[in-house]
């Protein structure tokens, strides 16, 4: 089967695809620092 | 509308017109936000040296104001967005996705920066780089980086769609170029940067026109930080793209492996951002869980993607060099390396510097409690000018020298001063970057006008060594920003007096795909690179020492007996 399409790797799928890296670059971060980071300091008590 | 290429002679490499005008321009842009933001930085250094103390303390907030602005912001950014342009355009060899909408983001971002330098030197915005509120600036001043944010978030999506035009012209085959791969990364970065300054600049900006009452400090400066640190992430991602770039254009050098490299810039846009946290290491409202996560445990992921760049790009130069017969010993490859092409020698000081001095101090500011040693001192200029000046504006100049007869057509002047400049700025910078951290480790303060607090009712008295570090950090501050002045000098010249270099071929069609001829059998298996393992494992030895030594630091701080 020399005429078959060498199958291109799962990884090298994701590398390729510009937007599914956007996808991640923004999310990851979005989700472990911004809003993590706002749900921490929107729940310290507020003082009386 | 038709789109030309040139064919540059010099090169071979093929530019699409729009896109050739709209790097260039940005490239001028950053230059003369480099030229304003350099004159700041002499002014701040001679005030920060103790002898000198040149300004006085309102002028020297506001000169400190634009000289943070204009270096971490304007020229960082501007600069980027032409590497942008190069890595799509000009390296996929494809047109350039609406060339008119790129001109309208150019003129976003130059008028969103005049606006900002116009409410600096009005004198009523001097809140410095970080613009913590409850500082008040002027509304022009946020609005002005809104604007510029804006701006550069259009040419991100200009660069996107360029890709998607190549793609869909067929200009290249299989995986895009590592150096586009690494301006994606930066693409990605940015486009997080600019949002998370969205989220926090635009009500920021409606409080300074009284539309909002009042903005949580904490808030803003966990989500500020967001675009802060990741804007220089940003550069990381360039300026590794440009290590890369550099390695091929001197050496003919390909990447020791593609996958390893790629897979380094797939930690960046996963994690690399994360790093933002070490800001607030000190912040008692956020909890340890949050800032360990992001510094300690998935910032190291980066710091790893940082080692295997570190490592690939002088391997791949390595490798070239054994291949064109630079074998004896372990160095031979180095010491024949062509230390004077400017473009070389600052790309290689850059990679040095921006790994032993910034990368290493990075990674112990990023531990909390070793954050504890240096946190809000000098130590912390030190290290990002040691990442965003020797990693990134040296690695950027040097590149202008490559691109002066390339995309300029201008013959380069003063080429003498060329060979002599990465040498003279970029061991000065680390000359400052050293002196700065040696200060800020004795406590020196990060931004106070006059570190001795003359007329305070606490005085402290600082040990000599303090005053010394902050003298030569004078001392080198200004050797570097001299050098830096005679850098644009040098470029001005040679763009508006260099001899007039041949245009090249220009055609209507790109220059069709041709695939690269099949690797000659001796290359099949690359040499090995034993140089590059010793230089990798002399780093290793100064991170594990560096680090250990501030924990005997800490500890002898907070005895426990």
């Amino acid at each position: 089967m020399a005429d078959k399409e060498e199958r291109v790797p799962v990884m090298q799928q994701v590398l390729d695809n510009p937007f599914l890296l956007l996808f991640l670059g923004i999310t990851i971060p979005t989700v472990l620092y911004v809003l993590w980071g706002v749900m921490e300091i929107a729940n310290i008590p507020v003082a009386h | 509308m038709t789109t030309t290429y040139r064919i540059c002679p010099r090169s071979g490499l093929q530019f699409d017109k729009d896109a050739e005008k709209l790097m260039r321009w940005h490239a001028v842009a950053g230059v003369l936000a480099l030229l304003l933001g350099g004159i700041m930085a002499l002014g701040v250094i001679l005030t920060r040296w103790p002898a000198v103390k040149l300004l006085e303390a309102d002028v020297f907030y506001m000169w400190l104001t634009a000289h943070g602005i204009n270096m971490l912001i304007f020229w960082i950014i501007f600069f980027e967005m032409a590497v942008l342009l190069f890595a799509s355009s000009t390296l996929l060899r494809c047109r350039m996705a609406t060339p008119k909408l790129g001109w309208v983001s150019f003129w976003l971002m130059a008028i969103g920066a005049i606006m900002t330098n116009v409410a600096i030197f009005s004198g009523e915005s001097s809140v410095m780089f970080t613009s913590y509120v409850p500082m008040q600036a002027k509304w022009h001043f946020y609005l002005g980086i809104i604007l510029f944010a804006v701006g550069a978030l259009i040419t991100c999506f200009i660069f996107l769609g360029t890709l998607v035009v190549a793609k869909a012209e067929k200009t290249y085959e299989g995986s895009i170029p590592l150096v586009t791969f690494g301006a994606l990364t930066a693409c990605i970065i940015a486009i997080f940067t600019i949002a998370s300054g969205a989220v926090i600049l635009i009500p920021t900006f409606l409080w300074s026109l009284g539309y909002i009452r009042e903005i949580d400090s904490l808030m803003y400066r966990t989500v500020w930080w967001a675009l802060g640190h990741s804007s220089q992430q940003i550069n990381v991602s360039a300026h590794v793209a440009i290590w890369y770039a550099i390695a091929a254009i001197v050496f003919g050098a390909k990447p020791m492996s593609e996958k390893v490299s790629r897979t380094a810039y797939f930690l960046y846009i996963l994690f690399l951002q994360l790093a933002s946290a070490h800001h607030l290491l000190s912040d008692p409202g956020l909890g340890s869980e949050w800032k360990v996560v992001n510094t300690s445990y998935f910032m190291y992921f980066a710091v790893l993607a940082s080692m295997i760049h570190g490592m690939t790009v002088p391997g791949a130069i390595e490798q070239a060099q054994r291949l064109k017969g630079y074998n004896k010993g372990l160095f031979e490859w180095l010491r024949k390396a062509p230390w004077g092409n400017p473009a070389f020698s600052a790309m290689f000081l850059s990679l040095i510097g921006f790994g032993f001095l910034g990368g290493i101090s990075g990674v112990m500011m990023g531990a909390e409690q070793l954050n504890m040693l240096i946190h809000n001192t000098i130590y912390v200029p030190g290290h990002f000018h040691a990442t965003v000046v020797i990693g990134t504006t040296l690695a950027f100049m040097g590149l202008t020298y490559f691109l002066v007869p390339v995309l300029f057509k201008r013959e380069l002047l003063f080429p003498g001063y060329a060979k002599m400049f990465p040498y003279l700025f970029g061991l000065s910078m680390y000359m400052v970057a050293l002196v700065m951290m040696g200060a800020g480790t004795l406590g020196v303060s990060r931004r106070h006008w006059d570190m001795a607090f003359a007329g305070a009712p606490m005085a402290y008295e600082w040990p000599g060594a303090a005053y010394l570090m902050m003298g030569l950090t004078g001392i080198f501050g200004v050797i570097a920003c001299v050098s830096a002045g005679l850098w644009i000098l040098q470029i001005v010249f040679s763009l508006l007096f260099g001899k007039k270099l041949e245009e090249g071929e220009t055609r209507s069609t790109p220059i069709p795909l041709t695939l690269p001829a099949p690797t000659p059998g001796g290359a099949a298996h690359p040499p090995a690179t034993p140089g590059t393992m010793v230089l990798a494992l002399i780093f290793l030895t100064a991170f594990i020492l560096y680090y250990f030594v501030n924990w005997k630091y800490l500890s002898s701080l907070w005895g426990m007996a």
